[in-house]
């Protein structure tokens, strides 16, 4: 039987009825009057005018549709989300950026069990079920990759560049409440978080999170969590580096000090200057200008420049776009309602002449952080810069022809 | 006098019992209920429940189970269970890509980071092992196969003398050489670079 999205449809490409009808009206048109199973079943291979056919019957799952395809872009270790394909914040689920450390396990649901022990009146298991029970809460905020940001080459599409950062819409429990039903010591100071995957992935972080906006998720966009994200349940940290954002959480431990963990020591942790920094929780403000980019193509005339920006410390309350290679700087227009450590959508309206130039972005946030340039980062942290929490301002090149590039800067 | 402070008195009572009313009848009406000390949702767990998951490991050494080990036995299980992805000696080799990080400091011209110039905490050693290697069936070590393999990565980073015993009361001592580089972030956030 063949599926619609089976193969990548180009766009034009003439659709032949049978692929569109799928094998699902076929099935059903056998019990259908005899004069409308004529007017379904004419003409198998022509092109199809859809005004003058009936659509697919109604369906238990929904597809996207066969003229789109987009896709996320795996590694050994991670896959990156296309963010030049969406027109708003929200990441579909199925095209979230995935990044674990031993593959993603497959976790029976009516076997799940959180435990949560260490300095605490009662140690206490949740299930699945148990955790559902408690008053839920739904906040949207991105995940991001502490080692997202990738350059190198012109050929780059925002996908490659900064395609570990994600937005859903979570739903779950606060963990203050669970903290408040296993009575926390309160001279307890951390808290260790294990996933229940091949990886015992652990980070440790502290309890002021786990009081402030902490939360055991298992809802992402209306729905169950997906595999990849941590189902059937995960840590959630709003605006912290995704590693603490611990998936397919099993355990919490309530201590007065750090583990000092192998993913909080040898890994997550980046060179300042000769010293090795570690425990940067908080994502840093940065923005992407993800139309026009590469490969698109521009033509002369009104432009809307458009991208998004995002702060681990809260709001964005401004994002700069500069059409003239860093020059000068316009105000772009934020798409409302703007949320705390959430992807923010940004909007500007551009005309451009056909002159060869550079655009770029720059997000400024609530507590008056501006987002840097590659320069001011090597400045500030010296030049054996890490992977880790980099959010340099980037650029396209537009040149003459229409054609978009990605300006790399090299550092290292 | 006496008649004016009663009065006052009186007032004072209607007033505060106006309030109340009027606090009780606003909480009704929106629904704001505050949250109990307990839901009573989910259950203890026993501490046998706990022990079979609780084995990671801090830095002052709490959470080291009982055994030991050695570098030479260490090296022996190096060689069955872990050479075959982080290479023979541990060491990056140039040019080659293996399916594991190197594991021990090279040459002064290697910049990779090891257990050896880059692991602020010998503890972390133990507890990683244990947790996920080696990689292609983790959590299959014994304790003593751990602390042997812990002594041995450290004796070939030159982090302990070749002989050591490795053990609970060993292991939180050993000072790492990479430590005193590790600094704690302490940005937050304004308008400033660093
Ligand atoms: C099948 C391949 C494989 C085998 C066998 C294996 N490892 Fe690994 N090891 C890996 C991979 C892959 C990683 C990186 C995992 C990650 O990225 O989280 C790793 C990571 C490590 C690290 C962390 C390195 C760092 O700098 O953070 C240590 C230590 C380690 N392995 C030790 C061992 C020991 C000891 C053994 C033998 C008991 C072993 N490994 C067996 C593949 C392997």
């Amino acid at each position: 039987m063949e599926e619609p999205n089976e193969e990548p449809a180009k766009k034009g490409n003439k659709i032949s009825r049978r692929k569109l009808l799928g094998g699902a009206l076929a099935a059903a048109i056998v019990p259908v009057t005899a004069s409308f199973a004529k007017y379904v079943q004419t003409g198998v291979e022509v092109s199809v005018d859809p005004t003058k056919v009936q659509g697919v019957p109604p369906g238990t799952v929904g597809k996207r549709s066969p003229f789109e395809n987009p896709l996320r872009k795996p590694s050994d270790i991670s896959s990156r989300t296309p963010l030049q394909d969406f027109f708003s914040t929200i990441t579909p689920s199925d095209l979230h950026f995935e990044r674990h450390h031993a593959g993603i396990p497959n976790i029976d649901s009516e076997k799940y069990e959180l435990l949560i022990h260490g300095m605490v009146k009662r140690p206490m298991k949740f299930t699945l079920a148990d955790l559902k029970l408690f008053p839920s809460f739904t906040r949207t905020c991105f995940i991001e990759c502490a080692g997202n940001f990738r350059t190198g080459k012109e050929e780059m599409t925002p996908q490659e560049i900064l395609g570990l950062t994600s937005q859903s819409e979570w739903t779950g429990v606060m963990l203050s409440t669970l903290l408040r039903e296993v009575g926390v010591d309160p001279k307890a100071k951390w808290f260790l978080a294990e996933g229940g995957d091949a990886a015992l992935l652990t980070r440790s972080i502290p309890i002021e999170k786990g009081w402030d906006d902490a939360m055991i998720v298992y809802g992402q966009n209306g729905e169950a969590i997906r595999p990849a994200q941590g189902y059937p349940a995960r840590l959630l940290l709003p605006g912290w580096e995704g590693n603490t954002n611990v998936k397919w959480i099993r355990r919490i431990e309530i201590s007065d000090e750090p583990y000092m963990t192998r993913e909080e020591t040898s890994k997550y942790t980046y060179p300042v200057n000769g010293k090795i920094r570690m425990f940067s929780f908080e994502m840093d403000a940065r923005s992407i200008i993800t139309y026009p980019s590469f490969p698109q193509k521009v033509e002369r005339g009104w432009i809307e420049i458009r991208g998004i920006a995002w702060s681990g410390r809260g709001k964005i309350v401004k994002v700069e776009v500069s059409t003239d290679a860093g020059k000068s700087w316009n105000v772009a227009k934020l798409q409302e309602p703007v949320l705390e450590k959430a992807h923010t959508y940004f909007r500007f309206l551009w005309q451009w002449t056909g002159g060869e130039t550079e655009i770029l972005s720059r997000a400024v946030d609530e507590t008056g952080y501006i987002q840097p340039s590659l320069k001011q980062l090597i400045e500030a942290r010296g030049a054996d810069l890490g992977g880790y929490h980099m959010n340099p301002v980037t650029a396209w090149r537009i040149k003459r022809d229409g054609s978009v590039l990605f300006k790399p800067e090299k550092y290292k | 006098m006496q008649g004016k402070l009663r009065i006052k008195a009186v007032y004072v009572v209607v007033l505060i019992g106006a309030l109340l009313a009027i606090f009780l009848i606003f909480r009704l009406w929106t629904g704001n209920v505050k949250e109990p000390a307990s839901f009573g949702f989910g259950k203890t767990a026993t501490a046998s429940e706990i022990a079979a998951v609780d084995f990671d490991i801090r830095p002052d050494g709490k959470g080291l189970p009982a055994g030991s080990g050695t570098a030479d036995t260490g090296r022996l299980i190096y060689i069955a269970k872990c050479a075959s992805c982080h290479g023979e000696n541990g060491k990056e080799v140039k040019g080659i890509k293996l399916p594991g990080p190197p594991l021990v400091t090279g040459t002064a011209k290697s910049k990779a980071k090891t257990i050896g110039n880059y692991w602020p905490y010998a503890t972390t050693l133990f507890d990683y092992l244990k947790r996920t290697m080696p990689y292609n069936a983790p959590g299959s070590l014994t304790d003593n196969e751990v602390y042997s393999l812990t002594a041995y990565l450290l004796s070939a980073n030159k982090v302990i003398k070749e002989n050591a015993i490795i053990n609970a009361q060993s292991l939180p001592n050993v000072v790492m050489p990479a430590k005193k580089l590790f600094v704690i972030d302490d940005r937050k956030g304004g308008n400033e670079v660093k």
